[in-house]
């Protein structure tokens, strides 16, 4: 029996790969990591591939509804082309639209036309590319030719008129970085901070904890207030704002689990190898303890980013033309009446990453308890 | 005569991330009414999961094929609520830990009550009366005080004494019996097994007794089932299996028994390591608002070991035998004075300590908590030569660490896996091993082979006798097991209550015990058979047989 196992490889199977293991088996677990990676890719790299930049403002399509089809609209075209030339004050005397070019025949009663008058178009958001094409002996009327612009708002575009899908994928990349900075954060602080306290014990342990009661006690939203009075608002703000708070749960978990595994034969063998203090926490209670750890982080991270919406919000958060999950959905909320696609596109971004992370957490907790062998 | 209970080809297949594991190949068995029936066989062999089964409790990745007749009735794969008319009922199970088989949040009453009042239909004061009647039954002592107690009131016997009263409640046919007594101290063991017969006797009922511990199954048992790795090994009555082993399994569990001696040291042998007048207390004094919560735990207790000895602790639970071990080695604030070899040991200061570390070793009981679970065989082993040589290149400190595995027993290629890989016996070795590595000159063995199968256990024996001849190690070694002191000693002190209460060379005290204390222990450890059939004769004269008197206990259970 008790070398049954000689022909067995020579590399053992860590805990880890029997969680992952175990993991693989756990569709829901699998299917979150999947489109948890397709929306970090898309967090990544998709706000330059959209052909809109995050902060582009495109005053003629303000509020459009979501569409696949380009804008601006066939109808839109002519109108759009006689407002833009209003200005330059010449009779529009005919538009013709042919293979996504407009042709222009205009006429002015008094005065040669000026060849800049294509910049009327091309500040329209609907042309592009102005041109004369040719200009009649006295001077007085001219044809011109612009590119009709095709631009694609697959997710619409916001009160300011910048294309909604560019800034989902932008505050994602926000989000993220907030969740996984600040829940970074906590994880450092909490389990250093957790585990010394556990180790250590007796009164060290009394103060440390007293600290983390009393830091526990200070209304959260009071605190980000008082940071924004001081410091102003910045992204680095909301880090150490979230980080602060979340590392006392942290703390406590961990503390709680060195106290169980403080009493564990393994760690009165290595103390009675003599090794100190820092060795055994850093060899013995932290790995044992990052199995917990690993799976409340996961569940810490759209807790973090929740909190980060819910400042933003409130207005207390990232600042425009930067934008969060937590900004877009209180602006959906203000416009939702006339604008309702406004809310339901980045609330739904929001709840399919948070579904994840929340099928991932889960997933990597059954995976990583010992009792389920 | 038709049986009660019935087994018939049972396959039992787990499904589990490396394939199915057929954890049991085509078992049968069956118990007559009335009868006692032990299932033997060493941890791994497949008989607890025939029993799980047999109660429609098999893990959730489990597969059972064959049958399981109650009375004639098929009842493997009963619904729960069919399973139910019968279970806890008809057939009641009592597990092996008493110490996490009763809800601590309860009253004993409670838990007695409930099922009571739930499938009885009796009322709340007719339950109480029939929880306090069971009590009495099971010979619980102060019974009316104990129904109000809560779990962590009661001692280990005691709390399995209650186990065996709520399997009682509804007078089962049969009662299986999981390890009942492995927990336990030998002499509550002897205690506990004597009311079982006694039960027996009285109620008629069939036991099924499922242990690896073969004295007490040549003391209680009717006939004998063998089990090994899933299949059985050979079956028949007690007296025949134990007189004229048929299969080769058999004899070597029979053979498991360990044996042989430990000469004393050499006259002129120096004292290695020496306490004196060692004390040790848990909790703080009284105080303003503050209750005294001291407990002495070693008290003024002297020892000495000589270069090449090996000193013997026994004791019951609680007697402080482990905590004297720790004690020595410095690793609980104690008082008293240590030396080694010639320099005191001092006191609760780490770095101080740090230089004795590398020659006062110690050997944890439970191999499955003392390895670090998220390291590989040769980072634990070589844990100590990474504090004591610092400078040692890693490469030397992994072929140290290899070799010493290696001189233990364990084949090089193991040194990448984790402990969660390993069977009991082979964590037991790494352990050793890892106290091995710094060429200590004492180690404390505290426990080492308790958690261990008889033959596991004999292998472990034989390495550590190896060992100490191969290395001139000097042995304290903390046990319950007399049989495994007898062989492994060469003097032993016996502990109660935190005290020495007798002291002498093994062969002295195991041939000619002085204290009544003593005597006890080894009655319940050598002489259970004797013990059980002289509680029936007892029995048979008394004319009730209700009460009858408990057996000499140092202490109470």
């Amino acid at each position: 029996m008790s070398d049954a196992m000689i022909e067995t490889p020579t590399v053992g199977r860590s805990l880890w790969a029997t969680a992952m293991l175990r993991l693989r088996r756990n569709r829901a677990a699998i299917a979150s990591l999947v489109v948890l990676v397709c929306l970090v890719v898309a967090a990544l790299i998709g706000p330059s591939l959209t052909g809109h930049g995050y902060d582009k403002v495109y005053p003629e399509f303000v509020k459009v509804e979501p569409s696949l089809t380009p804008y601006p609209r066939q109808a839109e075209i002519v109108p759009a082309a006689e407002s833009a030339l209003r200005r330059a004050r010449v009779a529009v005397e005919d538009i013709t639209l042919a293979g996504g070019i407009a042709t222009v025949t205009v006429r002015s009663e008094r005065r040669a036309i000026d060849p800049r008058i294509t910049r009327y178009l091309d500040r329209s958001d609907v042309f592009s590319n102005g041109r004369i094409v040719s200009t009649s002996e006295d001077g007085r009327s001219a044809v011109m030719e612009a590119d009709v612009q095709r631009l694609h708002f697959l997710m619409g575009t916001d009160a300011n008129g910048r294309d909604l899908f560019t800034r989902i994928l932008f505050s994602l990349r926000i989000s993220l970085m907030i969740g996984a900075l600040a829940s970074g954060v906590a994880l450092v602080i909490g389990v250093a901070y957790g585990a010394t306290a556990g180790f250590v014990g007796g009164r060290v342990d009394d103060v440390m904890m007293r600290i983390v009661d009393i830091l526990y006690s200070l209304p959260f939203i009071f605190f980000v207030i008082l940071l924004v009075v001081f410091f102003g608002r910045s992204l680095v703000l909301m880090f150490i704002a979230v980080g602060m708070v979340e590392w006392l749960d942290m703390a406590r978990i961990v503390r709680g689990q060195t106290l169980s595994l403080r009493r564990r034969e393994f760690v009165q063998a290595s103390e009675a190898l003599g090794a100190s203090g820092g060795d055994i926490v850093r060899r013995h209670i932290v790995p044992n303890t990052l199995g917990t750890v690993i799976i409340y982080l996961t569940l810490l991270i759209p807790k973090v980013i929740l909190l980060e919406s819910f400042l933003s919000f409130l207005g207390l958060g990232v600042q425009e033309p930067m934008t969060s999950l937590g900004v877009l959905i209180s602006e959906g909320a203000k416009n939702m009446r006339n604008a309702p696609f406004m809310l339901i596109y980045p609330a739904t971004a929001m709840a399919i990453l948070l579904f994840a992370l929340n099928f991932l957490g889960d997933g990597l907790r059954d995976a990583l308890d010992p009792k389920d062998r | 005569m038709k049986p009660l209970l019935s087994i018939e080809d049972l396959h039992i297949t787990f499904d589990t991330p490396d394939g199915a594991v057929e954890a049991v190949r085509g078992v049968s068995l069956h118990v007559d009414p009335g009868e006692t029936v032990a299932v033997v066989g060493e941890s791994g062999s497949g008989k607890s999961q025939i029993m799980m089964t047999a109660m429609g409790l098999l893990a959730g990745n489990g597969v059972a094929r064959g049958a399981i007749r109650y009375e004639g009735a098929d009842i493997l794969g009963l619904s729960p609520a069919r399973l139910n008319r019968i279970r806890g009922r008809k057939v009641a199970m009592i597990f092996q830990e008493p110490m996490t088989s009763l809800d601590p949040l309860f009253t004993i009453s409670d838990q007695l009550c409930e099922p009571m009042r739930v499938h009885g239909g009796l009322g709340r004061r007719a339950a109480k009366a029939k929880a306090l009647e069971l009590l009495r039954l099971v010979q619980v002592q102060e019974p009316e005080r104990k129904l109000d107690a809560y779990p962590h009131e009661l001692s280990g016997g005691q709390r399995q004494r209650v186990m065996i009263a709520m399997a009682l409640t509804n007078d089962p046919d049969l009662l299986i019996a999981d390890e009942p007594t492995t927990a336990l101290d030998v002499t509550v063991q002897a205690n506990i097994l004597r009311l079982l017969r006694d039960l027996q006797r009285r109620t008629g009922m069939a036991i099924l007794f499922i242990t690896h511990d073969l004295g007490v199954v040549e003391a209680f048992a009717d006939r004998v089932y063998v089990m090994n790795g899933g299949v059985l090994e050979e079956h028949g009555p007690t007296a025949r299996i134990f007189g004229a082993p048929e299969t080769a399994y058999t004899r070597m569990l029979l053979d498991a028994e360990p044996e042989g001696v430990q000469p004393p040291p050499s006259a002129d042998a120096p004292v290695l390591l020496s306490g004196e007048d060692m004390t040790v207390t848990y909790g703080h004094a009284g105080g303003f608002l503050r209750r005294d919560t001291r407990v002495h735990a070693v008290r003024g207790v002297d020892i000495a070991l000589h270069a090449g000895q090996t000193v013997g602790v026994v004791g019951e639970s609680g007697s402080g035998k482990s905590t004297l071990g720790r004690a020595l080695l410095r690793m609980v604030p104690s008082g008293g004075r240590v030396v080694f070899m010639g320099r005191a040991v001092p006191e609760n200061d780490v770095a101080a300590m740090r230089p004795f570390r590398r020659q006062l070793q110690m050997v944890f009981q439970d191999p499955y908590g003392s390895l670090s679970p998220r390291m590989t065989l040769a980072e634990i082993v070589g844990e100590g030569l990474r504090i004591h040589k610092p400078a040692l290149p890693a490469a030397e400190r992994t072929d140290q660490a290899v070799a010493a595995m290696e001189s233990v027993g364990l084949p090089q290629h193991m040194r990448n896996r984790f402990p969660h890989e390993l069977s009991g016996g082979q964590r037991q070795r790494v352990a050793i091993a890892r106290a091995l590595v710094l060429r200590p000159e004492v180690i404390v063995l505290d426990e080492p082979t308790s958690a261990l199968d008889r033959s596991v256990q004999k292998q472990v024996i034989d390495l550590l006798r190896a060992l100490q001849k191969e290395h001139a190690l000097s042995y304290v070694f903390i046990s319950h097991d007399l049989a495994v002191v007898r062989a492994l000693c060469d003097y032993v002190l016996v502990m109660k209550d935190g005290e020495i209460v007798e002291e002498a060379p093994a062969r002295t005290l195991f041939d000619a015990p002085k204290t009544d204390y003593a005597r006890a222990l080894m009655r319940a450890a050598f002489h259970l058979r004797d013990m059980l059939e002289e509680a029936e004769q007892e029995c048979r004269t008394t004319q009730e047989g209700l009460h009858p008197r408990e057996i000499r206990r140092p202490s109470g259970s």
